[in-house]
């Protein structure tokens, strides 16, 4: 009996041996530390998920109807004592688990900056992080590197041991960005930004995707993630910076239109304000930027003057149709020029860069548990709010 | 009845001899109370949609350039005005007066119907000043929130021109009285909301 | 201009609508109809339509009405699971460069309608089925508060089924997942009609269940038999009774975001669009707002479920009747506060995300407590291993791991590795197969005796019981592993061949899934064929305990002869030990509710109504609407919607049955 059990087993183990659980086994730090929460909280659940199991196995066998030696007490239904257990010991597992889950939640906040490179090692001024801005095409990945100039279609290479900040949008639909070797995913959404820290600790390719279905092409929008010694990376770069391709706004237009399984591509060149066009919705030029539309909003609008002021769409992305009675599609034309335009988005991005270097590096301990309006410790650190209104353009 | 049944004491009775009568109707306005409260929450989701898009003009006009508040100031009297005759409606009802009940549903009436003209009126201009529901999220959310409540406001006297022709032909007996119960609560309920979109969406809008 | 007639009658609809170019529609549609034939063909060979129309159709029989939603939603089970087959076996064949058998406009479909059948058209069918069937007697009510209303609400939720199977030969469903985010699901990226079929599907059935929700509650407050108190309410009542407090709190939400998308569509409004100020990320916090309460809509009544089932065959008390009735309230109240965490990735402050993360996890201490109570409601009891028994015991053991997977899906950090995987596919089938699922069956096996005086053939059950736990357990513990191995949801084809065993495994558990459904129906089959041998004169097969048990299987039309006084909350076991003895004599005129074919018609413009929508169809959607304003009004000029059922007739009702005892008496 016993050895058939085993038997059984076998061919489960040498399964389960051959697969790469790589969200339990992953070579970035952040993801290592979400694997370290998501196995202590299950290991704490086990506490009350085993002994209700096996408590449900031994009843139902002792207190059947053939036993005979068992106690039968119809009436007993009541008792103050087995109560305050049975609410307690769940209570105390969960006052357990919500302490680690905001601490948790806080330590790993993907918009806050990494505070270390891997366990033991803080992150230093001398680790300056990689910028990358990453956008959810239909249906591929588009990977810009700002500080070097250069971009990429469906692969992303970073230096190990070297924290990368991503900003994230999408150029239509909603995806989600992640490579589960490197840190926890987020959405990427069109119009706004999402932002996420990580640093990639061991040499090696990994797979990254996108999280939430987006479409026809969903399955194919994934990307190797190549982690690189600073040797084999700044190969890489150049390597990027001797393809023959740029990237303009014309280029970015014709690559944005809906294509399913796009080979690795790399463009030598970018347009530095192509990415805050995108985010903000107007690559096309004589549309409105959003950022410039929220800054005219927040201003009370313009008014009836401004009522007119849309254009009907000349390009089409998806044989785009407006509604059947609604007016047909049409975008708020602009009324400043792009460069008025590209330059807010500079601005907004070159107050981000004040944040380096970094004024404060003494390691995290759950900053989050400061008093609210207290202000936050670390400069770079955001305000937490509701998910609905920390859209920042 | 039921409750010395329960205490008598050796013989325990487990059956009401008499045929248990639950009211006809009985449950009536409790379910519309929960009726209501459903829409209430309809009403809750256009409310929080406004208060999230309200501000988003897409560089066109702000409440400032387009709401009169004049004319829903006089609009809102209509409906408040409206409340209070169905009041009387009600009262007069009481009394068992088919004839007066009949004529405040119909002065009711008009106040609704007065109160539709001036907010299709105030859509036309606005609709014609190229301030169209398509223009911005503002103008959807507007357009939605405050057209809805006309929808309600349009039903309510469809509903009110059925009642009158039941009241004419069978009089007020009890099944009427409990529609006319209904429609009251229908009509003050649309009144309330009102209230809550000429504060939240008119007035608080002007001060933006 | 006979082209500008025809796009006047057929609107958007053309030939090239129907997918006569997808041979697996095409197949389908041949068996759908040739099935569908040969049943319209054997009701009109037995002259059926005149009984089915009179006693069921148009029944404010809440019996009824309750067992024709339990069909309902085992006709769309099957729909719902060819569907779950099909992506099964294309997960299982789509690797090493094969595209397998769907391709992605297809396949997206299939997804999309397999999450909102299961939920909309199979889960809240049996489960209002269950509550409309139930509850009424155990309250000792002769019916509920707004019977027509009921019949009502049944009909619009069978119009939403039918415009989601029309839209299976008749164009197409949506292709965005179940709950259709904008801006996929806009008009810029979903011109097509499958969206337009979901927002109408949806509303249609939406209205029926707040109104279903509204009468529930109703009748669980106004039409309790005397002595039955809040406190003395059978556990069942009491979580239907939660249930129907969010489906009426929560569905309105469902109506008015579903309205907002349906603006958008059609008027081109903003509200989910990326430009003109729109905010697509305003309907995923909308939606969840009602699609959280959903998922405990759907869970509740099964707690009260395996709450009677346990302490019926447990022989013994509910243990900690109060703290049940308390949890399963903090469990309603709760579930308003946890939507956030279905989308944590959306990048909200790490405060929002710990709330939210935090409550979620709070709700499992009421339902902890409650797994606790039904243990020790089994503690010191006489256990009789009878099929309820069984799918309770499973249901235990089953959903505590898919409350431990919720609750570490419920930590943000641990969400952020695990969201959109497979991992939470499993999660939450785990929880809606394990319990709502398990609970259906336990319900289905305990009240059938009830409905229709004899019970189900053990054996098939068994079988039935076996492969579907065996069945649930290969088919979805391959997913949580996939999801440790960061494997995504809704993919349709895989590069790493390594993943493929693991489908191949869960196929499989489908397959016996599929035995598990089909041992189901042939135990129906064979249940009714040996239905004399299974007979229950009784009333009372289990020994029960609520007030259900001690009428007749089948109840008579009125339930209850003379409405019952309630001392206990075991009212029926209460009786029984006091000695209770059925009256025999005395009857008096029962006053009862008129059927109705108003329902129908109205359901029927309704479907119409949103068919003209859908296909832009105007005359139509304009015709029906009018049509559908005046049924309304013109019913509310018929006052006269009751009869009494006179005592001679109760007396011969009850006589019957008094014979039938005596000689079940007799032969024991």
């Amino acid at each position: 009996m016993k050895r058939s059990g085993a038997l059984l087993l076998f061919p489960l183990a040498v399964l389960l041996s051959g697969c790469d659980f790589v969200v339990l086994s992953p070579a970035g730090d952040v993801a290592a530390q979400q694997r370290d929460l998501l196995v202590v909280s299950t290991l704490l659940m086990l506490l009350i998920i085993v002994p209700v199991m096996a408590l449900t196995v031994f009843f139902a066998w002792r207190y059947r109807q053939s036993s005979t030696t068992a106690t039968y007490t119809p009436d007993w239904d009541h008792s103050t004592k087995l109560e305050l257990v049975i609410w307690a010991a769940p209570l105390l597992v969960i006052i357990c688990l919500g302490a680690l889950t905001w601490l948790g939640t806080h330590l790993l906040d993907p918009y806050r900056r990494i505070d270390r490179i891997e366990a033991g090692r803080p992150v230093t001024q001398n680790h300056r992080p990689l910028k990358v801005e990453v956008v959810a095409l239909d249906w591929k990945w588009l990977f810009i590197y700002p500080d070097y100039g250069i971009a990429s279609v469906n692969e992303l290479a970073a230096p190990v041991n070297q924290p990368i900040d991503f900003r994230i949008t999408s150029s239509t639909v909603m995806n989600s960005f992640y490579i589960p070797a490197l840190a926890g995913q987020i959405y990427a959404m069109p119009a706004m930004e999402t932002k996420l820290h990580a640093v990639i600790n061991r040499p090696g390719t990994y797979t990254g995707f996108s999280a939430n279905y987006s479409g026809a092409g969903f399955s194919g929008m994934r990307f190797a993630f190549h982690g690189l010694t600073d040797q084999a990376f700044a190969d890489w770069v150049a390597q990027a910076k001797s393809a023959q391709a740029t990237l303009s706004r014309e280029t970015y237009l014709a690559l944005e239109r809906p294509s399913e399984n796009e080979p690795v591509r790399h463009y030598a060149s970018i347009d530095p304000d192509l990415y805050g066009a995108i985010l903000n919705l107007c690559v096309e030029r004589g549309k409105m930027c959003m950022n410039e539309m929220m800054s005219i909003d927040a201003r009370g609008g313009l008014g009836l003057a401004g009522v007119r002021n849309t254009l009907p769409l000349q390009y089409d992305k998806l044989a785009r149709r407006g509604a059947v009675f609604g007016n047909d599609p049409s975008y708020v034309a602009s009324i400043c020029t792009a460069e008025e335009a590209a330059a807010a988005s500079r601005a907004a991005r070159d107050a981000d860069d004040k944040a380096w270097p970094l004024r404060d590096l003494s390691p995290l301990r759950g900053v989050g548990l400061l008093a609210p309006g207290a202000g936050s410790r670390r400069a770079d650190a955001e305000t937490p709010s509701l998910g609905l209104l920390r859209f920042e353009l | 009845m039921a409750s010395t049944a329960i205490t008598a004491g050796a013989e325990p009775v487990f059956h009401l001899e008499e045929e248990h009568a639950h009211a006809e109707g009985g449950s009536t306005m409790l379910g519309f109370w929960l009726y209501l409260m459903s829409d209430c929450l309809i009403f809750a989701m256009l409310f929080a949609a406004f208060g999230v898009l309200g501000g988003n003009y897409a560089a066109g006009p702000a409440p400032k350039d387009l709401f009169d508040l004049g004319l829903v100031a006089v609009n809102t009297t209509m409906l408040l005005l409206s409340s209070i005759t169905y009041g009387f409606a009600m009262l007069t009802m009481d009394k068992g007066r088919v004839g007066a009940t009949q004529a405040w549903l119909a002065v009711t009436m008009l106040f609704g119907l007065a109160f539709l003209s001036i907010e299709l009126y105030e859509f036309a201009h606005m609709i014609d000043e190229g301030a169209t529901p398509q223009r911005s999220a503002f103008l959807s959310s507007f357009f939605t929130l405050v057209g809805t409540h006309g929808l309600h406001v349009t039903f309510g006297i469809v509903w009110m021109l059925t009642l009158m022709v039941q009241v004419a032909r069978y009089g007020l007996i009890e099944a009427n009285r409990r529609r006319l119960m209904c429609l009251s609560m229908f009509w003050h309920f649309l009144d309330i909301v009102w209230i809550g979109v000429f504060t939240f969406v008119y007035l608080m809008g002007m001060l933006r | 201009m006979p082209d500008t007639l025809t796009k006047f009658i057929f609107g958007r609809l053309t030939l090239e609508s129907l997918p006569l170019h997808e041979p697996i529609v095409v197949g389908t549609f041949v068996v759908v109809a040739l099935g569908g034939l040969a049943l319209l063909g054997a009701v009109t060979y037995f002259k059926l339509w005149g009984y089915l129309w009179r006693e069921w159709f148009t029944s404010v029989d809440h019996k009824k009405i309750g067992i024709m939603y339990m069909v309902l939603g085992l006709v769309m089970l099957l729909r719902g699971f060819s569907d779950a087959i099909m992506m099964r076996l294309q997960q299982a064949i789509a690797f090493n460069g094969s595209e397998g058998y769907l391709n992605a406009h297809h396949y997206d479909q299939i997804f999309t309608a397999h999450g909102v059948i299961m939920i909309f058209f199979v889960a809240m069918p049996f489960v209002t089925g269950l509550m409309n069937f139930v509850v009424p007697l155990q309250i000792g009510a002769r019916d509920v508060s707004f019977p027509f209303l009921n019949n009502f609400s049944f009909w619009m939720t069978v119009g939403g089924a039918i415009l989601v199977m029309a839209s299976l030969f008749v164009g197409e469903f949506a292709r965005t997942g179940w709950l259709a985010y904008p801006p996929l699901s806009g008009i810029n990226y979903s011109p097509d009609v499958g969206v337009d079929y979901y927002i109408w599907a949806l509303q249609v059935a939406g209205v029926g269940t707040t109104l279903s929700g509204i009468n529930l509650i109703c009748t669980i407050i106004k039409m309790r038999a005397p002595g039955m108190t809040m406190m003395r309410m059978p556990v069942f009542t009491w979580t239907s009774l939660c249930t129907n407090v969010l489906i009426v709190a929560s569905f309105p939400v469902l109506t008015a975001v579903l309205t907002l998308l349906a603006l958008d569509r059609y008027v081109g409004t903003n509200f989910f669009t990326n430009d003109f100020g729109g905010n697509p990320m305003m309907y995923v916090n909308l939606i969840w707002i009602w699609g959280h309460p959903e998922v405990y809509i759907l869970i509740l009544p099964l707690f009260g479920v395996f709450s009677e089932v346990t302490s019926t065959f447990s022989g013994k008390r509910l243990f900690g009747y109060t703290s049940m009735v308390y949890a399963t309230v903090v469990i309603t109240i709760l579930s308003y506060l946890v939507w956030l965490h279905h989308f944590f990735t959306m990048g909200s402050g790490a405060s929002v995300n710990s709330f939210f993360g935090i409550t979620t996890m709070i709700i499992s201490i009421p339902t902890g407590a409650k797994m606790f109570n039904w243990l020790f409601t089994m503690y010191r009891g006489r256990i009789r291993f009878e099929l309820p028994m069984m799918w309770t015991l499973a249901f235990m053991l089953t959903f505590v791991v898919g409350g431990m997977t919720g609750v570490l899906l419920a930590v943000p950090p641990a969400d952020f590795v695990l969201h959109n995987s497979l991992f939470l596919i499993a999660h939450f089938h785990n929880v809606i197969i394990g319990g709502v699922l398990f609970g259906l069956f336990a319900g289905i096996a305990y009240w059938w005796p009830k409905a229709f005086g004899f019970r189900l053939d053990p054996f098939w059950g068994k079988v039935s019981f076996w492969c579907w736990v065996l069945g649930f357990w290969l088919a979805f513990m391959p997913l949580y592993i996939l999801g440790l191995m960061g494997v995504t949801r809704r993919m349709r084809v895989f590069d790493d061949p390594s993943l493929q065993i693991w489908f191949v495994i869960a196929a499989f558990g489908a397959v016996l899934i599929a035995c598990g459904i089909a041992a189901f129906l042939v135990q129906i089959f064979v249940s009714i064929r040996k239905r004399a041998e299974l007979v229950d004169v009784t009333g009372d097969p289990w020994d029960g305990r609520t007030l259900e048990w001690s009428t007749s299987s089948p109840p008579p039309a009125y339930n209850f002869a003379f409405t019952p006084i309630i001392r206990d909350n075991d009212a029926w076991w209460d009786m029984k030990k006091a000695g209770y003895r059925r009256p025999l004599s005395g009857f008096r005129p029962i006053h009862m509710p008129s059927n109705t074919g108003t329902g129908v018609v109205l359901a029927a413009f309704s479907v119409a109504l949103g068919f003209g929508l859908i296909w832009y169809m105007w005359w139509l959607a304009a015709l029906s609407f009018v049509c559908l304003i005046a049924t309304a009004i013109g019913h509310t000029f018929n006052y006269h919607r009751d009869f009494d059922i006179p005592a001679a007739e109760i007396a011969q009702t009850e006589e019957v049955r008094t014979t039938l005892l005596a000689a079940e008496g007799a032969r024991a």
